[in-house]
């Protein structure tokens, strides 16, 4: 009973109350073409839950899930179908696999209804495919954390399902296999063309995987894009926490200078001014601005000549070593973190309570909700 | 035939009978949301708290030539049920219940649910995800399910004696042939069967708690430690 493989793309209308968090209501409008769709936001923003509604383990109070023609849930037509029937493949944050049969009847197993000799043929590929070709008579608690993962996958992919969801697959693989596997999943959707939802909050993973980004947030979809334009400005302050963004400074608005495309803002408390890209605000609003440690830049000595518009005066608070980086937190009446090489810590003979200056360009300070 | 060997036939009945009616009782209870559950729940742990002789007495008003499980019988069998080996099957199935139902549902729910979802994903329906997940993963509990009906029906004596009567070859097990050996002062006889239902007893309560404490471990659990 193989089915032709549709290329379709997946619209999905879902409200859904939580009952035992009455305060949480997944509600969400999103459409994810054949390829992969980035599902980013903070832990608790809906992100599971969505993925269960889609896969008919939870049943929304209301809306619909379309792949391309078939519709999977409407709650007008009351249409609900049931997961088994769904075709579609989800590989859980916990993997799922089962304990008590091997690699090889994992990946068969959801290859029930086809003739044997065909099974034995398309799981033999998949193995292959997902480099797992000589674990197939291991169970899954005697391989390694990666080759779980792949198995995880070969099992759900070897079904051609018409939707993949993807729960964050890869937690707690190292980068290098991290990018080894994400290769392999991407060849394989080369080919295929589905439509996969792939739930992450790490950068890394959006940045090696990402075509689109839907963030969410509090059971929202607050944003949708290019990985850049959601995650490089983004628009609230959770998100820009999940992606990284160091520094979240509360200020308020000094004055618009709309010819300029900019305005001054005053940070916390204290005296110290910045020039910020321009928003709709009002003069005496309080805004949220987010900078990543990775665009500060620091001087030993006041710097001249320089396009960039805010160099702050301060003093190093505490430095501390971090693999290969060093944090840097500087008071300038407010406190920064910056990130530092150690060449530059050590070039620019940074310890606690030297005066440094700090170089910030306007377009380095993004305004979030 | 002796009395232990009737004995250890009519608990080997029970038991299999059991597992075929438990497993179903089991999983409904142990998945279904039903709101009312607690009732067949209450329901199937009676035989717990109960005399055996109340048990035993409704059993015999139920297979009794005017009971309604008795009529049935005479109809379709032309025999009555009380004071014959199937009467006692059953009335000893509903006693042991709970011994087969409990460690079953307790098996059940320990199946991690993720695992259910996935095979729910990857097309399997219920009865498929029963048999290729659920049980597989239950063993511990089958057997526990098994040896606990059986050794507790081996050991009953209210109930047989209210159903079953005293009839040798019939329905005299061994509990009851003790009674009657100490009753008729035969204590040397009465001796030897009961240190052997002790032993067998403590035999069968060993498999139980050494299959709970994994001392044979199915070859995929061996590894998981690691």
């Amino acid at each position: 009973m193989d089915r032709e493989v549709s290329s379709s793309k997946l619209v999905a209308r879902i409200r859904k109350e939580q009952r035992n968090a009455p305060s949480f209501i997944l509600d969400v409008s999103l459409e994810a073409p054949p390829g992969i769709t980035i599902l980013f936001g903070p832990s608790g923003a809906g992100k599971s839950t969505l993925l269960d509604c889609l896969a008919g383990l939870i049943r929304p109070d209301a809306g619909k899930i379309a792949i391309g023609e078939s519709v999977l849930f409407d709650a007008e037509r009351r249409i609900d179908v049931r997961p088994q029937m769904r075709h579609i493949a989800y590989v859980f944050q916990s993997l799922a696999l089962f304990p008590h049969l091997t690699v090889e009847q994992n990946v068969a197993y959801g290859l029930a209804n086809i003739p044997e000799e065909d099974r034995r043929a398309r799981v033999g590929d998949t193995l292959q495919a997902f480099r797992i070709g000589d674990l197939q008579n291991q169970r899954p608690s005697q391989i390694s954390g990666g080759e779980k993962q792949r198995t995880a996958m070969a099992r759900s992919l070897v079904t051609n399902p018409r939707l993949l969801l993807l729960d964050e697959p890869l937690t707690g693989l190292d980068a290098e296999l991290k990018a080894a596997i994400v290769e392999d999943l991407r060849a394989w959707n080369v080919a295929k063309r589905i439509p996969i939802l792939y739930v992450t909050h790490s950068r890394e993973e959006v940045d090696a995987l990402g075509e689109r980004v839907i963030a969410m947030d509090n059971g929202r979809v607050v944003s949708h894009g290019a990985p850049m334009d959601v995650l490089d400005a983004p628009r609230r302050k959770r998100i820009a926490q999940a992606a990284g963004f160091e520094n979240l400074l509360s200020a308020a608005v000094l004055d618009l200078r709309e010819p300029d495309g900019v305005m001054r803002v005053r940070l916390g408390e204290g005296d110290c001014e910045i020039e910020v890209p321009l928003a709709h605000a009002s003069v005496g609003d309080r805004v949220q601005i987010a900078i990543r440690a990775g665009d500060i830049l620091l001087a030993s000595q006041r710097p001249h000549g320089l396009s960039a518009r805010n160099i702050l005066e301060g003093k190093i608070q505490s430095l501390e070593q971090r693999g290969t980086i060093f944090i840097a937190r500087v008071d300038c009446g407010v406190t920064f973190v910056a990130h530092l090489t150690p060449g530059a810590v050590r070039a620019l003979e940074l310890t606690t309570e030297k005066q440094v200056w700090l170089v910030l360009k306007t377009h380095s300070c993004h305004l979030v909700d | 035939m002796s009395s232990l060997s009737l004995s250890l036939e009519l608990a080997g009945c029970v038991a299999a009978i059991l597992l075929l009616i438990g497993a179903p009782v089991a999983y409904w209870l142990a998945f279904s949301n039903w709101r009312g559950k607690f009732l067949l729940e209450s329901a199937v742990a009676l035989p717990l708290v109960l005399p055996p002789t109340v048990l035993g007495f409704y059993a015999l008003l139920a297979m009794g030539p005017r009971g309604p499980l008795g009529k049935l019988w005479i109809a379709l069998f032309g025999h009555g049920l009380a004071f014959t080996f199937t009467g006692l099957v059953l009335a000893s199935a509903v006693y042991s219940f709970p011994f087969a139902v409990q460690p079953l549902i307790a098996s059940f729910e320990a199946v991690d649910r993720k695992l259910l979802n996935a095979s729910a994903i990857l097309g399997a329906g219920k009865w498929r995800t029963f048999r290729r997940v659920i049980l597989p993963l239950s063993l511990p509990g089958v057997v526990t399910a098994l040896v606990l009906s059986f050794a507790h029906t081996l050991g009953e004596f209210g109930v047989v004696l209210m159903v079953g009567g005293n009839l040798e070859g019939v329905t005299r097990t061994v509990s009851i042939d003790i009674y009657d050996r100490v009753q008729s002062l035969e204590y040397g006889k009465a001796n030897r069967l009961a240190l052997l239902l002790l032993a067998i007893a403590f035999a069968v309560l060993c498999i139980v708690y050494a299959v709970n404490r994994r001392v044979w471990t199915p070859a995929w659990t061996r590894w998981t430690a690691k």
